[in-house]
């Protein structure tokens, strides 16, 4: 066995690499799927934005299928939707994605997890990555949720996009304190 | 639902305890920025055993040689770091995305928010991205970053260091770190290096100088391989 190598931090200039990616463009005119706007704030211990992280995301596609060889059902994956997002924090620690409805995908257990969002959080004075999942607050299959389900009651909310409009959800990450994210050990 | 269960896929290893750094008061921007509750322990799901995987989708375009990004020839020492990406039983992470970004030869990024008194380098940017072939390699053409001030504390400066971006091929692989160069004086004086306790776990972040990848007249080589988490040999039990 060889040894993992150590997460370090982002620091604050990975921006030079991120401007030198393409546009993160997830959806396009032919993805299927019910178009949503994930919109939140990333914000520190002491209510203050964090304008230098890095947010990245990772769902699967309408129906539920990622575009990844260890998923059996790859091959009928929507060839048109990207489930990889990433975002830098703005100024106002502000990060958007413009995305599709992930649909539900198969829980260890047999069963069927409600849609949800892997969510990482890298940055400035994060040593190691962190994370976490959108679950979104108007979804009835949240009830049934196996990971849900591991989340203290009273911290669940964390967790939850609140609809904001048609198609629109907010979603604040908090690093610390009050209304701290959950982030999970996985 | 339509989704067959006869084909489990495995998961992965557990990190080591002591291998990723804790929030680190010694790093005071950790203070503020690390969750206080603890984590959340959960099974992992196809969710976390997919990921991100190029070249599904485009990212940007292939550009490893720093030092032909533009008109001219950036100043500095030009070097060549290549390595492996492998997983913790030494298998090679074949097709997956490296991204490195780092300062000048002056220790200077080509970020606005970099205010270092030292000159920019119009012939350099210091961001590369490359794909890892068929054996794990990657090979990347560069300049030696120079050591910088940070505002930690009184007299802090970084040792150098590339920083390095790696996907792998599922979420639980992510890993964004930091290459470091053999015998850098600042080593004991830096958080950011010793916020990894443990010093055998700590070298894994240095690369070695390496007279075999070293082209004569031309660049000194530097090997780094880098050690993502593994698969259990077996299946997920449903």
């Amino acid at each position: 066995m060889s040894g993992i190598t150590p997460s370090q931090t982002v620091g604050p200039y990975f921006g030079i690499m991120v401007r030198g990616r393409s546009e993160c463009r997830q959806v396009s005119d032919a993805t299927a799927g019910t178009r949503i706007v994930i919109e939140g704030q990333l914000l520190a211990g002491d209510g203050n934005v964090i304008p230098d992280a890095l947010v990245e995301t990772w769902q699967a596609d309408a129906r539920g299928r990622y575009r990844h060889p260890e998923d059996s059902l790859a091959s009928g994956a929507d060839p048109t939707f990207n489930g990889y997002g990433w975002a830098h924090t703005q100024g106002d620690g502000g990060f958007r994605f413009e995305t599709i409805k992930p649909g539900r995908v198969a829980a260890p257990d047999g069963g069927t997890q409600a849609p949800h969002i892997i969510v990482s959080v890298m940055a400035r004075g994060i040593l190691t990555r962190f994370i976490t999942r959108i679950y979104f607050d108007d979804e009835p299959a949240n009830a049934e949720d196996p990971i849900l389900a591991r989340v203290p009651e009273d911290r669940r909310h964390t967790l939850l996009a609140r609809r904001s409009g048609d198609g629109r959800y907010l979603f604040n990450l908090v690093m610390q304190g009050a209304g701290e994210t959950v982030f999970f050990d996985v | 639902m339509d989704r067959p269960l006869a084909t489990a896929p495995s998961r992965y290893r557990r990190v080591p305890p002591g291998t990723h750094p804790p929030e680190d008061p010694a790093y005071r921007s950790t203070v503020l920025r690390h969750p206080l509750q603890p984590l959340v322990e959960i099974p992992q799901t196809l969710s976390e055993i997919t990921g991100p995987s190029y070249p599904y989708d485009a990212i940007g375009p292939i550009s490893d040689d720093l030092t032909r990004q533009h008109a001219g020839t950036p100043l500095g020492e030009r070097i060549i770091v290549e390595g492996r990406v492998l997983d913790d039983r030494g298998q090679p992470v074949p097709r997956t995305l490296v991204e490195i970004w780092q300062a000048n030869a002056c220790g200077r990024y080509a970020h606005e928010v970099d205010t270092h008194d030292a000159p920019l380098d119009p012939n350099f940017t210091g961001t590369g991205r490359t794909i890892t072939d068929e054996e794990g390699r990657y090979r990347f053409v560069t300049i030696k970053p120079g050591h910088y001030p940070w505002g930690n504390h009184y007299n802090a400066w970084r040792p150098a260091h590339i920083h390095f971006s790696v996907l792998g091929p599922g979420v639980l692989t992510r890993l964004v770190t930091q290459m470091y160069f053999p015998g850098d004086p600042l080593f004991p004086l830096d958080p950011i290096f010793n916020s990894v306790r443990d010093p055998a776990v700590r070298e894994r972040m240095v690369s070695s100088f390496d007279i075999g990848l070293t082209v004569p007249d031309w660049a000194l080589g530097f090997r780094w391989d880098i050690v993502l988490r593994g698969r259990e040999a077996t299946p997920m039990l449903p």
